[in-house]
């Protein structure tokens, strides 16, 4: 079957790609032009593994016998396929944005980062297409070290403590919980192969079924489950197109992926819903979604605020897989397609403004808008996206959970997704606003004297280069691309929620 | 015709050739002969595990009298598989050990270090494939001996009472054992292991026996530096030259836990030693203190392969653990991690030997920015640190993997959380290296050149490195190996 070939090559590419990159160190335009290459290889052979998983099919893979019984093995579904192709989509784009970037901040060491880079989009594949729940951890740990590098790509003091909170959460979750769990499933299941329906119903019962789940669901440190959160805000002193790809799309999506596919095929939705185990992990997502929006709204710094709203729209997803209903599985799997992309678009023009400005402080955005209008036009259309207002791609996911909330009497939550759009409103659109309604701090005294409307720029638009502001325009074009066509979406993921 | 003499060659090659290296006077052609010996060492090694795994045990007499009178040579799996890795630890450091003992000890040393070398291999090997329990005792104070030589052969001065502590707390385990062998006599009238074991359960609750068995638990767990009969091995540890210290740490704890499990499973009996003497009370609590204590401290060690030692002791932990439990899963754990640590802290020393010749020091400090001067070996510590750790798809995984699923079967919560809270304290003692060598800048007027050590130390380096790898992926050897061992020692069918 033709699938095998091209799940093994999704590996490979990435790979294959990372030694090139290594090997062409001295060559920067080269090097650049592989990365793209592989980005764009890796997108058209993931592409073609989709005609046959939209047609019901599970092209599946196995690469060796790690442990008896345990192979290292993969199988494309559905979940999995969405995921791989926003992985690797967007790393076609991102990595037109990160050459903007890193060129022009004259960042260090920049063939270590694109082969890291490279290496992490190969991990991200490898849990994307994971057929065992071993599988996916190896490939799990293996983003993380991975990512370590890009995450301290500084070198400095504040990198290194950054780097440590990193890989002292994500290391120390996976391993004292997540694999316990992994091992403990073993021990009552006898298999970990993903399984529709789950492997531990029928297996599991009472008790085992709530300290497993709470064992997984903070055992797996990516989904950024309050408290253990910190990791992310501590990860953006990387260079952004990293905060980019990396912690709003691969790597934090990762995390929710792996929820999705452990509460769908480890658990099976019925069992978390039946023994009613959900409820606690529902209010704990529900938590984390309104606090982590509060502290949004006190950074003042960008990625940080950033951050903290991907902690928050991350437990949208957790709580699509808490509430376990069809509706509410269907939104948080469409909204790790939508959240990716707006999310990666506001990351894209925080990277803008500080290519073009070097301004990191929102309250130093005032007037921006103007010399910038494209990246704060699109910066406006991912906040939209984020809140769920059409007509924008954000709106679908929050339809859906919302309808699963009502399917499960779970009138609170839904109040919670209301109440969460309104601070993202709170806290994103100011950003936006400020841009283009507040007058230039430079000329802020004329200015308030004689008003906002003065103050005309010398030298008109300045943007960031312009391989940083088309990627961003892309992206937001995505966003609304993704309202309109969401019905793909829909048809893609509905085999797994409404078997 | 040679095939069936392979368990003696085994010995006796490496045996005659020892004094030769001396008689050879030359270090460069002591080293030479070592090597070759070395190598054959390793090949009758791989042939005899080979030949065990397909037809069985194989018993030799010894000058033909026959066993339980003459002295009997046994090989099954688990000996077959100790001896592997004796025997290819030694073939890898061999190689390497040329320049890195050229350069840290004087030219007159030389072919007595070879010398000692080999008497050392010979001991440990001996120890191993022995089936006589007298005869064990006579290659394990060889081994002892040859080792504190070795040891007090380090450059710094401190070696010598390292050397000197370690005499002392060998010989008193040697002692205990040779004690306890003696009491078995004294009731048994036999020092034939097998013979042994079929007489003891007559005896049935015989105190002599008890007395025995104590003696020979605590002489075997003071070579094996369980906690806390310990505090020998992290100063010889340090302070023997780097290439003895990657031997040793790779083969001579894991002969001592070689003993332990001969005497408690084949010579005593897993129902004697671990259930009705509930040996397992006293082991895994040990175990788990090892485990936390040993590597919380290396967390505070400012020279490498202090820390790196005292991991050491906290992996002995971990070995213990699984042969505490009892059970095949853990006994494979246990076992498998024999061979998955020798090979992942042999890298390990190998590669702070690599340091020590550049850079002259393995303190942590000397160590900022090593990834600009010595890229290969830096990357090669990254690699053994996650198999220390138990990455996926390293060979401490693989052991942990075990482990863990032992405890878990057992419903051992506090076991199981203790292992992998132990990883997690790897993390820290290994990222604080990971983090010196590359975040922090090399010091002024050190940096600049490459400089990475010359290629017979890179390679065997390396060769380890890869393994810690090789074995996390594709685990048939060791995983399997242990597994039929461990059914084997408890009896079971497969």
């Amino acid at each position: 079957m033709s699938g095998n070939g091209a799940i093994l090559l999704s590996l490979a590419i990435p790979m294959i790609g990372a030694v090139l990159i290594a090997l062409n160190g001295q060559r920067p335009n080269l090097r650049e032009a592989i990365t793209l290459g592989t980005a764009g290889l890796l997108f058209l052979n993931v592409l073609t593994l989709l005609p046959s998983v939209a047609a019901g099919d599970r092209p599946s893979a196995t690469l060796v016998e790690m442990l008896p019984g345990l192979p290292l093995a993969f199988e494309v579904e559905p979940l999995g396929m969405l995921f791989g192709l926003i992985a690797s989509g967007l790393w076609i784009v991102n990595s037109v944005y990160s050459i903007g970037y890193m060129r022009g901040n004259n960042e260090q060491n920049q063939t270590r980062f694109y082969v890291c880079f490279a290496i992490a989009i190969g991990s991200t594949l490898g849990i994307a297409f994971a057929g065992n729940m071993m599988t996916l951890f190896v490939f799990y740990e293996a983003l993380t070290l991975s990512t370590y590098p890009l995450v301290t790509h500084k070198g400095n003091e504040d990198a290194r403590r950054g780097g440590r909170t990193y890989l002292g959460i994500l290391i120390s979750t996976s391993i004292g919980l997540q694999l316990l769990a992994i091992l403990w499933t073993w021990q009552v299941a006898g298999t970990l192969d993903f399984t529709v329906g789950g492997i531990l119903s029928g297996k599991a019962s009472g008790p085992i079924v709530g300290i497993l789940l709470l064992l997984y669901m903070y055992g797996i440190g990516k989904a950024a489950l309050m408290p253990f959160h910190r990791w992310l805000p501590a990860a953006m002193v990387a260079p952004t197109p990293v905060s980019a790809l990396l912690h709003a799309v691969a790597v934090v999506k990762a995390g929710v992926f792996t929820v999705m596919k452990v509460a769908v095929y480890i658990f099976g939705i019925d069992l978390i819903r039946d023994t009613g185990h959900g409820q606690w992990l529902a209010y704990i997502a529900a938590a984390t979604i309104l606090i982590a929006s509060l502290v949004a709204m006190t950074k003042d710094n960008l990625k940080a605020r950033l951050a903290y709203s991907t902690v928050s729209q991350l437990s949208y997803i957790v709580l699509g897989a808490a509430l376990a209903s069809s509706w509410s599985v269907i939104g948080g799997s469409m909204h790790i397609a939508m959240h990716a992309m707006g999310k990666i678009t506001l990351f894209f023009c925080a990277g803008a403004i500080y290519t073009a400005t070097h301004k990191t402080e929102i309250s130093e955005m005032d007037g921006l808008g103007r010399i910038m209008p494209f990246t704060f036009g699109a910066f406006l259309i991912g906040s939209l996206s984020i809140i769920g207002l059409p007509p924008l791609g954000g709106s679908w996911s929050k339809w859906y959970l919302a309808l699963g909330a009502a399917e499960t009497d779970q009138i609170v939550m839904i109040a919670v997704l209301m109440i969460s759009s309104l601070l993202n409103v709170a806290y994103l659109i100011p950003v936006a606003a400020r841009g283009f309604f507040l007058p230039s701090p430079r000329h802020g005294h004329e200015a308030l004297s004689v008003g906002a409307a003065a103050a005309p720029k010398p030298g008109g638009i300045q943007e960031a280069p312009l391989f940083c502001v088309v990627p961003l325009c892309l992206t937001a074009f995505g966003c609304l691309l993704l309202f309109f066509f969401a019905d793909p979406l829909y048809r893609l993921i509905e085999p797994i929620a409404l078997p | 015709m040679i095939a069936a003499h392979l368990p003696a060659l085994q010995i006796v090659l490496p045996l005659v050739a020892a004094p030769l290296c001396m008689l050879l006077r030359r270090g460069n052609l002591a080293w030479g002969l070592s090597l070759i010996v070395s190598l054959a060492a390793l090949l009758i090694a791989a042939l005899l595990l080979n030949q065990v795994l397909e037809t069985g045990p194989i018993s030799y007499a010894m000058g033909d009298w026959a066993p339980p009178w003459g002295i009997e040579y046994r090989v099954d799996v688990l000996n077959a598989f100790v001896l592997l890795i004796v025997a290819a630890v030694g073939a890898v450091v061999l190689p390497y050990a040329r320049r890195s003992v050229a350069h840290e000890l004087p030219e007159s040393l030389h072919s007595g270090f070879y010398t000692a070398f080999l008497l050392c291999l010979t001991g440990l090997l001996g120890v191993t494939i022995t089936g006589d329990a007298f005869n064990l005792f006579v290659f394990l104070e060889i081994s002892s001996l040859s080792s504190y030589i070795l040891i007090s052969m380090g450059r710094n001065r401190r070696a010598l009472a390292a050397a000197f502590q370690y005499l002392i707390m060998g010989t008193i385990g040697a002692t205990f054992i040779v004690i306890g062998i003696g009491l078995l006599y004294m009731v048994t009238g036999t020092l034939n292991m097998a013979d042994l074991a079929s007489r003891i359960p007559a005896l049935g609750e015989n105190r002599t026996v008890i007395a025995a068995f104590g003696f020979l638990a605590v002489g075997a767990t003071l070579k094996l530096a369980l906690f806390p009969l310990h505090i020998w091995l992290p100063n010889a540890y340090t302070y023997a030259p780097s290439a003895v210290t990657a031997f040793l740490a790779a083969t001579a704890t894991k002969v001592s836990i070689y003993i332990l499990l001969r005497f408690f499973f084949t010579v005593f009996g897993p129902a004697f030693a671990i259930e009705e003497l509930t040996l397992g009370t006293l082991i895994i609590p040990l175990s788990i203190i090892a485990i936390l204590v040993c590597s919380t401290v290396a967390i505070y060690q400012g020279n490498v392969k202090r820390m790196l030692a005292y991991s050491s002791v906290a992996q002995v932990g971990y070995m213990m653990l699984g042969i505490g439990f009892d059970t095949v899963n853990g006994l494979t754990g246990g076992i498998a991690h024999l061979f998955n640590h020798a090979a992942t802290k042999g890298g390990l020393f190998l590669a702070l030997g690599c340091i020590v010749l550049r850079l002259g020091s393995c303190r942590l400090d000397d160590l900022a920015g090593l990834n600009k001067r010595m890229p290969l070996t830096a990357f090669s510590i990254v690699i053994g640190g996650l198999s220390l750790i138990g990455v996926p798809l390293t060979a401490g995984f693989i052991s942990k993997w075990y482990l863990v699923q032992a405890a878990v079967e057992r419903d051992f919560w506090i076991a199981a959380v203790a292992i992998l809270f132990g990883s997690l304290l790897a993390v820290i003692y290994v990222w604080r290296v990971v983090e010196v060598m590359y975040l922090r800048p090399a010091p002024e007027g050190a940096a600049g050149a490459r400089s990475e050590a010359p290629l017979s130390m890179l390679i065997p380096t390396w060769i380890l490195a890869a393994a810690s790898i090789y074995f996390g992926v594709e685990t048939s050897l060791n995983v399997g190996v242990a597994r039929a061992a461990a059914q084997f020692l408890l009896g079971v069918q497969g």
